[in-house]
């Protein structure tokens, strides 16, 4: 369909080829000619568990947003299946370089999910050490990290790791110039590199139609990599495109854009009102591809999974909720002189003096005996 | 040894071993620096435009890719926020990559990367995070060059929180202050004064000479102080000598050679014996270096003073046509008239 498309007049770039689609949104198991996979009832079991994980830590995150205890949150409801998808072909010694909604993600990697929610708390701006799970710390600078994974996948390459750096962006990214050099630089190098492009429909308000003419996954071809479109509400799509991408990329076939056609189907962050600039129809055509009830369709049509799993897993993830909810809660704001630290490695006479001076004036209330 | 302490201070030279000391250009100490941390340490990576093969455009980086090759010597695409971006994700795998920005003028597309970027991830990291980048800018002007070519911008990075800012003034400087910045740990924005690429200067490629923060008394004296870094030091010992020819003047010279952090401690020890302060740069005086300096010498050394503080530097316009930018650069003869003015309180 690639092949088609392409010859078609430059008044049809909007056409775009068919999402590979191994999973129907009715449940269907499906075969694609280019990504077949062989999942296990375990693995497909897991997925879901995934997906019901990162639902129920992000609806916890919206929230204790409303409760006033996180500033802001940016929900991943409805791209669960792109997100755990993805990230469960990451493999150890590979490295992910997440935007800001990609909580998902971080699940499966491995991340304290308390670290993502003290950053939306306004405890810290990040603070995890990349190198624990090969995921480095959220970037919200729209598409600046493309550039930092493409730099280390040609680092990786120097040090011939047998590795490889994913990068997660979305539509709105596309348009930025960090974006497109990432993709050049990544070509020019043959970095080990996969750029995967969560194609929510919405940058806040403006539709993808905004941000370009072609779809997105045919950006790749001008920078001369391949680029597939896969059914981001399809979590074993996501898992085999994303899976042939990263083995490409450790076999020094270089890098490869992947874009997740998925919706997202909350607000932008809990700070936006997406009612002033979508319809509700389109948010219902969507609900009806959700990515954690065709899964369930399918594990409970071919007797791979039964009501009393769902449940266990529903009720573990609840369990997994609550634990933040009282985490978070609890979490105390940090020490005011934390401001002073880390701003350099090696140490800086100016900071070194301000944290005295701050230090100085806050002492001065405890002498004058106030509080 | 008791020989040589006690020989004759004529015979003296003929015993010590010849001093590792060469002379050579400010450009040439640079690419000194850069030969000898790459050959030091293996993550050490010099990435920018043209600086493989043509050895970059003021042939800084030349003979370096022929050395240590096209992996570690890249010449990268026509993008300076790719190379920033590239350069940053290079620093979290672990390499000391040195960008070289081709012109003053041309960094700003990298602007972003390096101050949201660069600048922040030690801090966000909570220090789990090290990017040990250093960018290479030539900078200023008196090249006669075209626009966007001779420009000053180190105040836009001193600004920032997590960068350092430094700049020399002669060959030893440039090669260890280098140095020092790749072996750092912090990000490093530094400046080389372009015009000054051909000026001969003493190395001693033996040891450091003084902190990389340090600034330094260049010359001593007790009516004034002037304080340059990069491309004006040169133009303040011109006028401390003139001044001291013609007009009987005493004036004490220091180079800054670090805007960020300033060795502050020296500027005020200074001011404190001459009780006046002239502050010279190219850039803009306008939010440049000289205000910063001029509010900290009134807070800390405001009851030595005997005159404001001056500063002589860019005009609030843009770096003009060539043919211009005598009368726009701190030269000569504007710095005798700050002196003239702070003299005369």
């Amino acid at each position: 369909m690639e092949s088609a498309d392409r010859e078609k007049s430059p008044g049809s770039t909007r056409e775009a080829a068919a999402p590979v689609q191994l999973l129907t949104p009715d449940g269907r198991r499906v075969e694609h000619p280019e990504y077949s996979i062989d999942v296990s009832p375990e693995e497909l079991r897991g997925l879901y568990r995934d997906m019901v994980l990162a639902r129920r830590v992000d609806a916890e995150g919206v929230t204790l947003q409303r409760q006033g205890e996180l500033a802001l949150w940016p929900s991943l409801l409805g791209q669960e299946a792109a997100q755990v998808g993805s990230a469960r072909a990451v493999l150890d010694g590979d490295h992910v370089f997440p935007s800001y909604r990609d909580h998902g993600v971080a699940l499966c990697r491995g991340v304290d999910p308390l670290a993502l929610l003290a950053m939306f708390r306004g405890v810290s701006n990040g603070g995890w050490d990349p190198e624990d799970h090969g995921f480095h710390l959220y970037t919200l600078v729209i598409g600046s990290q493309t550039l930092h994974a493409t730099g280390y996948a040609m680092g990786m390459a120097k040090d011939g790791a047998h590795g490889a750096a994913v990068v997660y962006f979305g539509d709105g990214a596309t348009s930025q110039g960090d974006v497109s050099e990432a993709f050049n630089f990544a070509a020019v190098y043959d970095a080990p590199v996969v750029f995967f492009c969560q194609n929510n429909q919405w940058a806040i308000s403006e539709p993808t139609e905004k941000q370009s003419r072609v779809p997105l996954y045919r950006r790749a071809d001008g920078f001369g990599l391949p680029g597939v479109r896969v059914d981001g509400n399809d979590v074993l799509a996501c898992l085999a495109v994303t899976r042939a991408a990263m083995q490409r990329a450790r076999c020094g076939q270089g890098p490869t854009l992947v874009e997740a056609f998925t919706y997202r189907m909350g607000a932008h962050t809990t700070s936006d009102d997406p009612t002033r600039y979508r319809d509700s129809a389109e948010v219902a055509h969507w609900a009806a591809k959700d990515p954690i009830a065709r899964l369930r369709t399918h594990l409970l049509d071919t007797a791979h999974a039964d009501q009393a799993f769902l449940d266990e897993v529903d009720h573990t993830a609840d369990q997994a909720g609550q634990r933040l909810r009282a985490l978070v809660r609890s979490m105390p704001a940090p020490d005011p002189h934390a401001i002073f630290d880390h701003v350099y490695a090696d140490g800086h006479s100016l900071v070194d003096e301000e944290r005295a001076q701050f230090a100085r004036y806050e002492a001065s209330f405890a002498e004058t005996g106030g509080n | 040894m008791t020989l040589l302490t006690t020989a004759p201070a004529d015979l003296a030279p003929a015993l010590v071993p010849p001093p590792a000391t060469r002379t050579l250009t400010l450009g040439k100490a640079v690419n000194t620096a850069l030969r000898d941390a790459m050959a030091a340490d293996p993550k050490v990576l010099v990435m920018g435009e043209d600086v493989g093969r043509l050895g970059g455009v003021f042939r800084i980086t030349d003979g370096l890719y022929e050395e240590f090759g096209p992996e570690r010597v890249m010449d990268t695409p026509l993008a300076e926020s790719g190379i920033v971006g590239t350069a940053i994700g290079l620093a979290l795998r672990g390499y000391r990559p040195v960008v070289e920005i081709q012109f003053d003028g041309f960094v700003f597309p990298g602007y972003d990367q390096i101050v949201t970027q660069l600048a922040k991830m030690h801090a966000r990291s909570l220090g789990k995070v090290r990017v040990p980048v250093v960018i290479r800018i030539p900078y200023g002007g008196g090249i006669g060059a075209v626009e966007h070519h001779s420009e000053s911008p180190e105040a836009l990075f001193a600004h920032v929180a997590g960068l350092k800012v430094v700049s020399p003034s002669d060959a030893q400087d440039a090669y260890w202050m280098l140095r020092q910045a790749i072996e750092g740990d912090d990000p490093v924005i530094y400046f080389e004064p372009k015009r000054r690429y051909y000026e001969q200067g003493d190395l001693d490629t033996t040891r450091p000479t003084r902190p990389l923060h340090g600034a330094r008394v260049l010359r001593q004296g007790t009516d004034a102080t002037l304080l340059g870094y990069g491309p004006t030091v040169k133009t303040c010992l011109a006028a401390a000598r003139v001044a001291e020819e013609e007009d009987g003047r005493s004036l004490e010279v220091i180079d800054l050679r670090s805007v960020s952090p300033l060795d502050f401690a020296s500027v005020a020890a200074s001011v404190r014996r001459t009780r006046r302060l002239v502050v010279v740069h190219e850039a803009p005086v306008f939010f440049g270096a000289g205000a910063e300096i001029a509010a900290r010498v009134t807070e800390h050394c405001f009851h030595h003073l005997e005159a404001p503080v001056l500063r002589v530097g860019g005009y609030h316009a843009p770096y003009p046509p060539s043919r211009l930018e005598e009368d726009y650069l701190p030269g000569l003869d504007r710095v005798l008239h700050a002196v003239d003015h702070v003299m005369s309180f």
